[in-house]
């Protein structure tokens, strides 16, 4: 089968996403609702979501989402993570079979915390240590892929529509404060359970409609500092950027913003003066992180949401907000859908930052 | 006078929606809109009025029938739109107007970026947008001919459109009313002050707008507007052929 990365794949897609600042847990059947309205933006090749807080049980612990091809997959790899972490409960992630969703691989999650030991003889802080282990197993293990390792969060995803493949995890019995969805619509390539949205590294998630014109430069940049590129798609890139710009450098995600969807320098030069030399400073010191072409972007990452729309705004995105909610979906009817009666409803500018975070969270 | 027919969209996908606003003769009233797209497109001769978000390309290929939006519109309102009219009492998304020939376009409150792209005109056919708020970047983006009107409504004080407005046009003529002027245009566009001569050219429309979602047209039309248009010095007459001078 042609995977991804052998063919290019430019997308139509929807995104959608759904936040309670106050933290308050709501089930998975709302981002459903809404990701459904935007059907026909999808064509059925890719479905998933990401749902911050729906483990509060492991909430110290690693959640490993795992794919595996057959079960000597399974087995290779699950000796690297008795290897690595302590693992406090595995299991396979209940599913049921849906009309609409077929050939789906062995699908299994993990709780674990790093092997101490082994953790403190790395020299990497724990985190670092996480995101190395999940290359690796995605670098070297065929057949198995990690596609979500983050606390607290999960990302459910496969081939299908995103309807279908809620279904499928049973997307509805899942509380949560955050979620988000997308609706995949990949025109060259068959599409394959690891190549549908979110994509995830840590706790950080990417849900993402457009196609990344600068996706070459931005991923042979972010190889020289440590990630890999396996999947070959442009919004994994965005992810690792993210995480790159935000764990590593210490980039607020305002920051992140003006360098990934960087203001023209027509523009800057109309600046004042300290507000100048911020957008000079990132625009030149992480030009290569700098994305072009059309993207709309939804990110989770422990403590909040942030959306953000290529600088051209060449990709639609819907802001509204009701009581502590925030709702950001592709199209407004995805948010009327759940919430007739808004508080407020807008659409940001092309490169304009939006943030929520949860009341005394951490982001 | 016959009655509105009502249609209850909800739960309809767009196919089975407008398979039955084709299947109803006369003016129709849609209920529980949701996202679908296509309403109207290609119709003619009669109203049709959605209550609810109708989803994309609303209207597109219009020819003659009029549509009314008690709410908010999305993207690519009037896409390549014939003739008729579009009347939103709410906001619009981006690319409202796309290509659109003929017939016209109000919007009460704000539109997203690029209205009118590629919006042109023929002969007797002279295409009008109305945005009554403001309107996002790259307005008027290649546009060829018609008319744009940005009234500014409620952005007092501020330019009520985005950068690069009128960023490749060669035709029509774009009004902002607007006590601030307009920056970071292009190089194909020539940017001056309204005169009274030139706001004839508006009157109707503003009008229009005015009465059909209650302004006051004197009021408004008092105001000053920045008319943009092509530059007269064409600074694409030399662009592919540099020697045919």
């Amino acid at each position: 089968m042609i995977q991804e990365g052998q063919a290019r794949i430019p997308s139509g897609c929807a995104i959608s996403g759904i936040f309670s600042k106050s933290g308050e847990r709501f089930s998975g059947a709302d981002i459903i609702q809404s990701i459904t309205v935007m059907h026909d933006r999808s064509n059925g090749l890719g479905g998933g979501f990401a749902a911050y807080g729906v483990y509060p049980e492991y909430k110290d612990y690693y959640a490993f989402h795992l794919f595996y091809d057959n079960q000597q997959a399974q087995k290779e790899c699950e000796d690297f993570l008795h290897r690595h972490f302590d693992i406090a409960n595995c299991s396979e992630i209940p599913t049921k079979r849906t009309e609409g969703v077929t050939d789906a691989p062995l699908i299994w999650r993990y709780f674990g915390a790093p092997h101490t030991t082994r953790l403190s003889a790395s020299q990497l802080d724990e985190r670092e240590y996480v995101a190395k282990c999940v290359f690796r197993i995605n670098g070297s293990y065929p057949g198995a892929y990690v596609f979500s390792s983050g606390k607290n969060m999960g990302v459910f995803k496969g081939v299908g529509f995103p309807e279908d493949i809620a279904r499928f995890y049973m997307l509805d019995t899942y509380e949560g404060h955050c979620f988000t969805a997308h609706g995949r619509y990949p025109t060259n390539t068959p599409g394959w359970w690891g190549g549908a949205h979110p994509f995830a590294l840590l706790d950080y998630s990417v849900v993402h409609n457009g196609e990344i014109s600068s996706y070459d430069a931005n991923r042979r940049a972010i190889e020289m500092y440590g990630y890999k590129c396996d999947l070959l798609t442009d919004t994994e890139v965005i992810a690792y950027i993210i995480d790159y710009l935000h764990r590593k450098k210490g980039l607020t995600f305002w920051e992140i913003a003006q360098v990934i969807a960087a203001p023209f320098w027509q523009t800057i030069e109309t600046m004042p003066e300290e507000e100048r030399q911020t957008h000079e400073y990132l625009r030149s010191m992480f030009s290569s992180q700098l994305i072009t072409g059309p993207f709309s972007i939804i990110a989770g990452f422990e403590g909040g949401m942030m959306a953000l729309n290529d600088r051209l705004k060449l990709r639609s995105m819907v802001v509204g907000e009701k009581g502590d909610r925030v709702y950001i979906s592709s199209e407004e009817a995805a948010i009327r859908v759940i919430e007739p009666d808004l508080d407020r409803i807008w659409s940001p500018k092309g490169g304009e930052l939006v943030l929520v975070n949860l009341e005394g969270g951490t982001a | 006078m016959m009655s509105d027919t009502h249609i209850n969209a909800a739960g309809l996908d767009f196919q089975a929606l407008n398979k039955k606003i084709r299947q109803t003769a006369g003016d129709i009233q849609i209920e529980g809109c949701c996202g679908q797209r296509y309403i109207g497109a290609g119709q003619s001769g009669r109203t049709i009025t959605i209550h609810g978000t109708p989803g994309n390309a609303l209207g597109a290929y219009m020819d003659g029938a009029v549509i009314v939006v008690r709410g908010n519109a999305q993207d690519a309102v009037g896409d390549t739109m014939n003739d008729g009219r579009i009347i939103v009492h709410g906001n619009a998304g981006d690319a409202l107007g796309y290509g659109i020939r003929g017939g016209a376009i109000y919007i009460r409150g704000g539109a997203g970026y690029r209205t009118g792209i590629h919006m042109k005109e023929y002969q007797e056919k002279k295409p009008v947008i109305v945005v009554g708020g403001r309107a996002g970047s790259f307005l008027g983006e290649y546009m060829a001919g018609g008319l744009i009107i940005v009234l500014g409504i409620g952005a007092e004080g501020d330019v009520p459109v985005g950068n690069f407005t009128g960023t490749g046009m060669h035709g029509g003529a774009i009004y902002i009313r607007s006590s601030v002027q307009p920056t970071c245009l292009p190089a194909q566009v020539t940017l001056e002050e309204a005169l009274p001569e030139d706001k004839r050219a508006i009157a109707a429309p503003v009008a229009e707008y005015a009465g059909l979602f209650g302004a006051d047209a004197d009021e408004l039309l008092s105001g000053t507007f920045y008319l943009l248009r092509p530059n007269a010095k064409n600074p694409y007459h030399t662009l592919y052929a540099a020697h045919l001078r």
